[in-house]
C-alpha cells in the first residue's frame, strides 16, 4: 500500500516536471492566438531559447542570466514572426514553419561551431542550473501522514521555474480577463476592425501579444536546458511545442483549461514510461507509442467536434488591413 | 503610399521578385556562415562542385531532387485548393508502409513487372488515405487541416515506430527495420537503366523514380490547368462561394485535393523504399515533407517552378553534405537553416520587397500608365 502511494506520488511529481514547458508554451500561444496571430512556432522559439540558455549558462555560469538571454532570443524570433504576419501580412502558418525550421537548423550549426560537441552544449554544473528548491517546512511536515508527505514529496522539491510556470497561469488569467490590456487583446483577436474604430492600434496590440508569447517560450526553453536537463541537446524540444499547441486548442484558448490539458498530456507522458511492458488488467499491454500519440489523437477528435467544440478566436490567422 | 493595387508587369512579378527573395535568404545564410567563421564564397564553390562536378555528385543531387518534386507537387496541389498540407512527412511515411506491406506480402509470389506497379500504387494509396482523414475532417467537420495534418505527422510517426518495433521487424535482429524485399521488387537504379541504352554513369542512389517524378509534374500541370477537375479545384480554392454558384461542390474538392496531395507525398516512398533502401526503415522521410513546402513556395506552386526549386534544394542537400565533409566547422544542418530562411523570405515575407520594386518600376514608368 505504502509502495503504491509513493508510486502515485512519483507520477504526480513527474507530471509537474514534464508539464512545465507545455504550460509555459500553452500560455505563450494563448497570448498570440487570442490576439489573432496563429503561432505554430512555439516549438522553434522554445528550441532557440533552450539553446541560448544552455550556451549562456555554460559560458557565464549564471542560470538567471541564461534565462534572460533565452527570453530575449525567443522574443527576437517572435518579433520576426510579428514582422512577417503583422507588418507584411504574410501567411502566419508559413512564417511559423519557417521559424521552426530555422531554429532547428541554426541551433545545431551554432552549437557545433561554438562548442564542437556534436551540437550539444557543455554539461552544466549545478550552480549554473535551476536546481530543486525545498519549500519551507517541507522537512518538518514530511512526517505528517497524508498532507505532510504530499507536501514534501510532490509540492516541494521542484525547480523555481515550475512554480513560476504555475503562477504565470494565474497571471495570464488575470491579465486576459481582468485588465484593460486583456480586454483589448481578446477584442483584437475577435474583431480587429472594432478595435481600430475605437482608436487603438491593432498592430501595436498584436506586437505586444507576440512579444509576450516569445518571452514565455524563452522561459520554457531555459527550463528544458538548465533545469530539466543539464545541457542543450539537439532537437531537445521533440514536438513539445506542438503538444502545447494541442493543449491550447484542447483548453479552448482559455488559461486554466489549457493548463489542465497540459497536465493531462504531461501525466500521459509520465505514465507512458511506467506502463512499458506492464499488463493492465482487462486491457493487456498498452503500447507506449499509443500513449505518446494520445495527445494528438485526442486533439484531432476534439477538433472534429466529437467531444465538444473548440472554437478559435474569430480573427485568428487573418491579417488585418487598416482601411484607408 | 499603398502599392498593393499597382500592377507590375508579369516578368517582374513572377521572375524578378522571387529571385530577389531567394537572394535575401541566401544573403542571410551568408551572414550565418560569416558568423561561424566560414567564407561564404568558398562554401558556395565547394557546394557546387559537390553537387555537379565530383564523381556521382549529380546523381545524388537528382536523387534528392526526386523527393522534393514529389513533396513540392503535393503541397502545391493542396495550395491551389487553398489548403495547407503540412502533413507530407506523415503521408510519405505511411506511403512507405503501403509499399512495404505490399512487398512483404507478395514479393515471393509475384514477378517484378507486377510488383513494381503494385508497390507504386500501394504507396500512393496509403499516402492518399492518410491525407483523406484530415481532408474529410476539414470538409465535413470543420477542423482546420493545418492543425490536423501536424497531428497526423506525429500519429504516423508513433504508428510506424510501433509497427517496426513490434510487428514488422525482421525476427532475430535488434534494429527496428523489416527484412529486405526480394530483388524483383527493387526499382532499377539509373546507372543500370542507362546501361541498357549503352550509357555509363557512376553508381548512385538515383533510380528510375526520377522519371516518375517528372511524369507526375507533367500530370499535375495537366490536371490543374487542362482538366475540368483542375478548374473546379482552382475555383473552389479562389472563392468557395463562387464555386458553389458555379455548381461546384467545394467539400468534394477539398477531399479530392487532399487525397491527390497525399498520394504525391506517398510517392517519396517509391524513391526511398523501392529505389534505395529496399526495406522498411525508421524515419526515411527525413524532413522531405517539410522541404516540399519550401519547394512549393519557391516554385510558386507551378510544376515548372517546382522542378527548378527541387533542383536547387537537391544542390543544397548534396552540396551541403560535401560542405560538411570538407569543412568540419559546418554541418549538414546549415542546409536546414537555409531552408528556414527560404521559407521565411519566399513565403511569409514574399511581398516585403514589392513596394520597393514598385517604386523602382514607377521611376521608369509614368504613374498614369502604370495605374491605368
Amino acid at each position: 500500500m505504502l509502495d503504491n502511494l509513493s508510486a502515485v506520488y512519483a507520477i504526480i511529481d513527474a507530471t509537474f516536471r514534464v508539464s512545465t514547458p507545455l504550460i509555459l508554451c500553452a500560455m505563450a500561444g494563448l497570448f498570440s492566438e487570442r490576439s489573432g496571430i496563429v503561432d505554430i512556432s512555439l516549438e522553434g522559439k522554445m528550441l532557440a531559447g533552450a539553446f541560448a540558455a544552455g550556451s549562456v549558462a555554460a559560458v557565464t555560469g549564471s542560470a538567471w542570466l541564461a534565462l534572460g538571454v533565452a527570453m530575449l532570443v525567443s522574443i527576437a524570433l517572435a518579433l520576426v514572426h510579428g514582422f512577417a504576419c503583422i507588418t507584411h501580412r504574410g501567411n502566419q502558418v508559413v512564417s511559423g514553419l519557417a521559424i521552426n525550421i530555422l531554429a532547428s537548423g541554426l541551433t545545431v550549426v551554432l552549437g557545433i561551431a561554438w562548442f564542437r560537441t556534436g551540437g550539444q552544449t557543455p554539461s552544466l554544473t549545478n550552480s549554473a542550473r535551476f536546481m530543486p528548491v525545498e519549500l519551507p517546512f517541507a522537512q518538518s511536515l514530511s512526517d505528517v501522514p497524508v498532507f505532510g508527505r504530499f507536501y514534501a514529496e510532490v509540492v516541494s522539491g521542484h525547480s523555481v521555474l515550475v512554480y513560476i510556470a504555475l503562477i504565470l497561469v494565474g497571471v495570464t488569467w488575470w491579465v486576459v480577463y481582468r485588465t484593460r490590456f486583456g480586454l483589448r487583446l481578446r477584442a483584437v483577436g475577435e474583431n480587429p476592425l472594432a478595435v481600430d474604430t475605437a482608436g487603438l492600434s491593432v498592430s501595436r496590440l498584436r506586437y505586444a501579444a507576440v512579444a509576450i508569447c516569445g518571452a514565455l517560450c524563452g522561459i520554457a526553453g531555459a527550463y528544458l536546458s538548465t533545469s530539466q536537463n543539464a545541457s542543450f541537446v539537439r532537437e531537445m524540444t521533440a514536438g513539445q511545442g506542438y503538444i502545447a499547441l494541442a493543449a491550447l486548442i484542447f483548453g479552448k484558448w482559455r488559461p486554466v483549461p489549457a493548463m489542465l490539458a497540459c497536465l493531462m498530456f504531461g501525466f500521459l507522458d509520465a505514465v507512458a514510461i511506467r506502463l512499458q511492458g506492464v499488463e493492465l488488467p482487462g486491457i493487456g499491454e498498452v503500447p507506449v507509442q499509443l500513449i505518446q500519440a494520445l495527445p494528438y489523437i485526442l486533439t484531432v477528435v476534439l477538433l472534429a467536434g466529437f467531444i465538444g467544440r473548440a472554437i478559435a478566436p474569430k480573427a485568428v490567422g487573418i491579417p488585418f488591413v487598416k482601411e484607408r | 503610399m499603398n502599392t498593393s493595387n499597382i500592377e507590375l508587369p508579369a516578368w517582374l512579378e513572377i521572375i524578378v521578385l522571387p529571385i530577389l527573395n531567394i537572394v535575401m535568404a541566401l544573403f542571410f545564410a551568408g551572414l550565418i556562415m560569416l558568423a561561424i567563421g566560414v567564407n561564404p564564397v568558398e562554401a558556395v564553390g565547394i557546394m557546387l562542385k559537390g553537387a555537379f562536378v565530383f564523381k556521382g555528385g549529380l546523381g545524388y543531387t537528382l536523387y534528392y531532387t526526386t523527393n522534393f518534386i514529389f513533396t513540392g507537387l503535393a503541397v502545391a496541389i493542396a495550395f491551389h485548393a487553398n489548403l495547407f498540407n503540412i502533413g507530407g512527412e506523415g503521408q510519405a511515411y505511411i506511403g512507405g508502409l503501403g509499399a512495404g506491406l505490399a512487398f512483404l506480402a507478395l514479393d515471393s509470389i509475384l514477378p517484378g513487372f507486377l510488383l513494381v506497379p503494385i508497390g507504386i500504387m500501394a504507396a500512393a494509396l496509403f499516402g492518399a488515405a492518410w491525407a483523406f482523414i484530415p481532408g474529410w475532417l476539414q470538409a465535413y467537420r470543420g477542423s482546420h487541416v493545418v492543425i490536423t495534418t501536424i497531428m497526423f505527422n506525429f500519429i504516423a510517426s508513433a504508428l510506424m515506430v510501433y509497427l517496426l518495433v513490434n510487428v514488422l521487424i525482421k525476427p532475430g535482429q535488434m534494429s527496428p527495420e523489416s527484412r529486405y524485399f526480394e530483388d524483383t521488387a527493387w526499382l532499377p537504379q539509373m546507372h543500370e537503366f542507362l546501361g541498357w541504352f549503352g550509357f555509363t554513369v557512376s553508381k548512385t542512389p538515383l533510380n528510375v523514380s526520377f522519371i516518375l517524378a517528372l511524369l507526375c509534374a507533367l500530370l499535375v500541370w495537366v490536371y490543374i490547368w487542362r482538366t475540368r477537375w483542375g478548374y473546379e479545384l482552382r475555383t473552389a480554392g479562389f472563392s468557395e462561394s463562387a464555386a458553389v454558384y458555379a455548381g461546384i461542390k467545394p467539400k468534394r474538392v477539398i477531399v479530392s485535393a487532399m487525397c491527390i496531395s497525399g498520394a504525391l507525398a506517398g510517392m517519396v516512398a517509391v524513391n526511398e523504399i523501392m529505389g534505395v533502401h529496399h526495406r522498411l526503415i525508421m524515419n526515411f522521410p527525413a524532413g522531405y515533407g517539410f522541404t516540399g513546402i519550401a519547394v512549393s513556395l519557391m516554385g510558386r506552386n507551378h510544376p515548372v517552378g517546382i522542378i527548378m526549386a527541387s533542383l536547387l534544394f537537391g544542390v543544397l542537400y548534396q552540396g551541403g553534405a560535401e560542405l560538411a565533409f570538407e569543412i568540419p566547422k559546418i554541418t549538414r544542418e546549415m542546409v536546414v537553416a537555409i531552408q528556414g530562411l527560404i521559407i521565411l523570405f519566399s513565403g511569409a515575407l514574399a511581398l516585403m520587397l514589392r513596394p520597393w520594386l514598385v517604386r523602382v518600376y514607377l521611376l521608369f514608368k509614368p504613374v498614369k500608365e502604370a495605374v491605368g
